[in-house]
């Protein structure tokens, strides 16, 4: 390893107003939430994981969930505060914070900013009412777009989120939506197929046929090409599988994790990467928000694994990540790792036009981005 | 010492689901052969297997001790009997130990396929029949209707049936003094030399093989030396007993009775069902012996996990040991690697093997499509027995091809009768008869049994709603215009999906082929094409498209730990697939391409 990783801060927040159907994130709905005493368990945590990392500079900060935007401004301040304390933040430092557009989260986003927030990632989902209560959401389509409104006007930056392959849904409907959205002119946009992750509430209904009107593998795929061309038309390029921005309006975090650079993670089931003496460690901390806090006063460590990386796992990750990225992987890096470019796998889907290799970056082609899971399998 | 005449013995036969066990069941508690606390429902259906699927794969024998109302002392053996039609063989050699039957009909259904199939046999066995009309207690029950079809369709006389209701123990005195006032004494000479039938075998892991037997002349006690006559075998008596059920040793049996012997024999193998046995210096007229049960359906058991086949050969030798009417030799293929081809009674007794290999052995298995037994003529004047179409010679020798029929039975009731004729016309079936009693009908066709052995019954249970009832027996072999089908997948032959098929059928059942395929064989980078052929002719083909989304939406962080797992867990799934070329194929594909809609 030569140069240095850049670097970056996850803080998890794992309480929501109401579980969605759909999601497997680790969010769990509390009546009470102390958060004196988060506040405390957080801080410690962010103190121990300085000692772990030695002085470095965050580039990024992203306040995730979870539902991060039910923190009070406070809470929020407080937290930003330590980690700038802990570690240098970079001048231009990307702090995002991820947000329901709900009413009462909107008159929150003022004093997100003042504590230093400069990126919000709204999770709008639908743009259509019906959609939203499949979705089990808690906003409305108004609401929704009166929390985009808010949170444009207070920051400087600001992304929100689509789902789409939603039941009953069809192809114009989708490209209608879309472009609803495009409407608004935003700079970044996360665009995600619908997946039915099992033991959600979506996966035992569709495990029981109880989850009708998804759209079938070939629309889905019909969907996301349709996905590519518009966003493409209105200036968003797609540089990553589903997310879209303006040239300079990519999200630096994200890049961190596909572009296998460090970061540390902190809070109930984050996980981090982290390089210290040349060796790359995979870090989890305990999922429950109960555990995770009971360790943290009980141990002074909310960590729960932390393995060693060698070269075969630093490669796997990389390819499973780094390919998601229209930009791709550096095949000199790839090569440090022991990537062996001339394995049969390999040449095959060069051949097929699944990946190519341009200015010695390898990449997933047009054609192989939306199969990439199966490039991935056959290469590893 | 019982006297014969104060003997009874009896089978209990009836179609499947109509109650035997549960007879039984009530006979033995009623008689304080087991205690109440030990009862359980269906006592005799040891097996795990059989209680799980709530019948009788093997007979069961118990001895029953009876006070009748003539004050008299009388000793009852009753045989329970499978009722389905895959082992038809317990119940015919079962009908070989004993005098009479109990004929139970379930009053809610009335005669089925069973119902004749038995009585032909009861028939055969010289026996008295005493019919039992069981399940009164139900709403739907009509006993004096199901009476009258017993005279209409069976011909014998119901008038003196006994109404029984064996879930809640109606009838059951009544039936106790039927069987011995109606039910005659078995004959037979205590002073002659020993003469015995062996009629059942089963291995058990302590005792080694049990020997279930029915005096018939003279007495055999403990200690002594029999022979086996059909191979001159010696074996040392080392235990004799009867079964209440469970095993209780007895110093000697004499004429009449029934029980069991063992004699440190290893294998089930080593005696014969249907076998004469004596003393070790006698010469007695031999029995006539039973048919001994022929495997007619065989398909392949190949590991999943190829190095697993070893512990599939232990398995396999293993259930062999207790089952001799179930054959195997080891078959390789191009496609699967090494496994056995083996051979069942019919499909149930198929499944129920695999079951146990899988789940008593804990080996996944992969199955291949059932198949029969064709008689290859050559042109060279040789004939060969193909039990794997894969086998099959170059058709430029050959002659003709013969293949196994069928008389198959089917009762139904009239509404689905046209259903049902255009189920057996399908399937290339020849009506032998047609008759109706009351709104019942009763098909007789000639079948081959290629077309029955794979999905027939479940075709029937679909097409009738459940209310036909089927039951066969096998009529030779007859020349047919028979042909291979072979299958291919990207180009490459997949032997274990050749199947044969009748020449005017093979366009169909290769279109029904490769759209299934289709179905089953998930999609690839590439698109794959799926063909069936017969020698070098493609007569029917799909396409199965390219993969076109197969891409994790959200990947984050943490979510890098999340997808390796799963793709390991996705590269186990592969396991379960078989690689052809480039193409994986699940499992499930061998057995499912196979079946037919129509
Ligand atoms: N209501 C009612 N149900 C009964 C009666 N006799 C048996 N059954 C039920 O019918 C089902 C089949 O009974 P079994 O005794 O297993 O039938 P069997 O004839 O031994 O079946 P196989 O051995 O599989 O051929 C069970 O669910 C019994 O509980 C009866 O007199 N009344
Ligand atoms: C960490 S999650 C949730 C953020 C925030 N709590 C919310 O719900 O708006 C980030 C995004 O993942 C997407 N997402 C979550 N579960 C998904 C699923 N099963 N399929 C597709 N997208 C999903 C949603 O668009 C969501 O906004
Ligand atoms: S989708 Fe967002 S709001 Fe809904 S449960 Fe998941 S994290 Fe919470
Ligand atoms: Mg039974």
């Amino acid at each position: 390893m030569s140069e240095t990783p850049d670097f970056g801060l996850y803080l998890h927040w794992p309480f929501c107003a109401a579980k969605c159907p759909y999601c497997d994130f680790n969010s769990h709905v509390r009546a009470r939430i102390d958060e004196a005493l988060w506040k405390q368990a957080f801080l410690a945590e962010i103190r121990r994981v300085r000692v772990e990392t030695g002085p470095r500079v965050l580039k990024s900060i992203f306040l995730g969930g979870g539902t991060p935007s039910l923190m009070s401004p406070e809470l929020v301040d407080a937290l930003l505060q330590a980690s700038k304390d802990a570690w240098a933040w970079s001048n231009d430092i990307e702090i995002t914070l991820e947000a329901n557009p709900t009413s009462i989260e909107a008159e929150r986003f003022a004093g997100y900013r003042d504590a230093g927030v400069n990126r919000v990632s709204l999770g709008v989902q639908a743009l259509r009412e019906k959609d939203l209560r499949l979705l089990g959401r808690l906003h409305s389509v108004e609401e929704a777009l009166q929390g985009l409104q808010t949170a444009r006007d207070t920051f400087e930056r600001v992304s929100f989120d689509l789902i789409y392959a939603r039941q009953y849904q069809t192809l114009d409907q989708w490209d209608a939506e879309l472009r609803e959205a495009l409407s608004f002119d935003p700079d970044h946009l996360s665009l995600y197929q619908l997946t039915i992750e099992p033991e959600t509430a979506f996966g035992k209904r569709f495990d029981a046929g109880a989850l009708p009107g998804l759209p079938d593998e070939d629309t889905g795929a019909d969907m996301y090409e349709r996905t590519q061309e518009i966003c493409e038309a209105h200036g968003l390029h797609a540089y990553e599988v589903s997310n879209h921005a303006k040239t300079g309006a990519e999200s630096r975090h994200n890049m961190l994790y596909w572009q296998q650079q460090d970061w540390a993670g902190i809070g109930p089931g984050a996980h981090g990467r982290l390089t210290i003496d040349e060796v790359r460690y995979a870090t989890e901390t305990h999922l429950s928000p109960e555990s995770w806090l009971a360790a943290v006063k009980d141990q002074g460590d909310g960590t729960s694994v932390k393995n060693t990386l060698d070269r075969q796992g630093q490669l796997g990750e990389l390819l499973l990540l780094g390919l998601r990225v229209t930009d791709g992987i550096s095949t000199e890096r790839l090569a440090r790792l022991g990537w062996d470019q001339n394995c049969r796998a390999v040449v095959s889907m060069l051949d097929d036009k699944f990946i190519e290799i341009v200015n010695d970056r390898l990449c997933a082609t047009a054609k192989g981005r939306p199969v990439l899971n199966a490039i991935i399998s056959q290469m590893l | 010492m019982t006297p014969l005449s104060n003997i009874r013995n009896f089978s209990i036969v009836a179609h499947i689901d109509h109650g035997k066990s549960t007879l039984a069941d009530r006979l033995i508690q009623s008689t304080n052969t087991v205690a109440d606390r030990d009862m359980k429902e269906q006592l005799l259906d040891s097996m795990d297997i059989e209680r799980e699927r709530g019948i009788t794969i093997k007979a069961n024998t118990v001895r029953i001790d009876y006070k009748a109302a003539d004050g008299q002392d009388y000793v009852l053996n009753l045989i329970d009997t499978p009722g389905h039609v895959d082992f038809a063989y317990e119940v015919s050699r079962s009908m070989r130990a004993v005098e009479g039957s109990l004929l139970v009909v379930d009053s809610t259904q009335g005669v089925e396929a069973q119902t004749l199939a038995n009585v032909y046999q009861a028939i055969d066995a010289d026996h008295e029949i005493v019919p039992v009309l069981n399940k009164i207690d139900l709403p739907a029950s009509e006993p004096e209707r199901v009476a009258e079809q017993i005279e209409d369709v069976i011909g014998i006389d119901a008038t003196d049936a006994l109404l029984v209701s064996a879930k809640s123990g109606i009838g059951i005195p009544e039936t106790l003094e039927a069987i011995v006032q109606r039910l005659p004494a078995p004959d037979g000479n205590e002073d002659a030399p020993l003469k015995a039938m062996l009629v059942d075998s089963w291995y058990d892991a302590y005792l080694g093989v049990i020997v279930l037997i029915r005096v018939i002349d003279g007495r055999l006690k403990k200690g002594e030396k029999v022979k086996f006559m059909s191979n001159d075998s010696i074996h040392h008596v080392d235990r004799i007993g009867v079964f209440r059920p469970e095993m209780e040793n007895v110093d000697s049996l004499g004429p009449g009775e029934i029980g069991f012997l063992t004699a440190s024999i290893k294998q089930v193998r080593d005696t014969r069902v249907g076998d004469t046995i004596t003393h070790q210096r006698n010469e007695v007229e031999p029995l006539p012996g039973f048919k001994p049960a022929q495997p007619v359906v065989f398909c392949g058991l190949f590991p999943v996990d190829s190095a697993e086949f070893e512990d599939l050969r232990d398995a396999i030798e293993k259930l062999a040991l207790n089952d001799a009417s179930f054959s195997f030799e080891m078959e390789t293929s191009a496609a699967l690697g090494f496994g056995f081809r083996c051979g069942f009674l019919g499909l149930l007794h198929l499944e129920v093997i695999r079951d146990r290999i899988e789940r008593e052995y804990n080996i996944e298995l992969i199955t291949t499509a059932p198949s029969v037994i064709y008689h290859v003529y050559m042109k060279d004047g040789t004939q060969i027995d193909l039990h794997n179409p894969a086998d099959m010679p170059d058709v430029t020798l050959v002659d003709h091809i013969e293949e196994p029929r069928i008389k198959a039975t089917i009762l139904v009731p009239d509404d689905y009768l046209g259903d049902v004729l255009k189920l057996c016309q399908d399937r290339r079936g020849i009506q032998l008869d047609l008759t109706y009693a009351g709104s019942r009908a009763m098909a007789v066709y000639d079948l081959p049994l290629n077309e029955v052995v794979f999905d027939f019954y479940d075709r029937l249970k679909s097409v009738t709603k459940g209310y036909a009832s089927f039951d066969y027996q096998m009529e030779g072999y007859r020349q047919d215009n028979l042909v291979k089908m072979s299958v291919l997948v990207n180009e490459e032959p997949v032997d274990a999906l050749s199947m044969m098929v009748h020449r005017d059928r093979a366009e169909q059942r290769g279109r029904a082929m490769c759209e299934k395929l289709k179905d089953l064989i998930p999609r690839h980078m590439f698109k794959i094409p799926i063909q069936a052929a017969i020698g070098g002719k493609v007569i029917a083909r799909e396409t199965l498209s390219a993969l076109r989304k197969d891409v994790t939406a959200k990947c984050y962080g943490g979510d890098a730990t999340r997808k390796k797992k799963l793709l390991e867990k996705q590269k186990a799934g592969k396991k379960k697939m078989r690689q052809f070329g480039k193409v994986d194929i699940p499992q499930e594909a061998f057995i499912s391409a196979l079946k037919m809609d129509g």
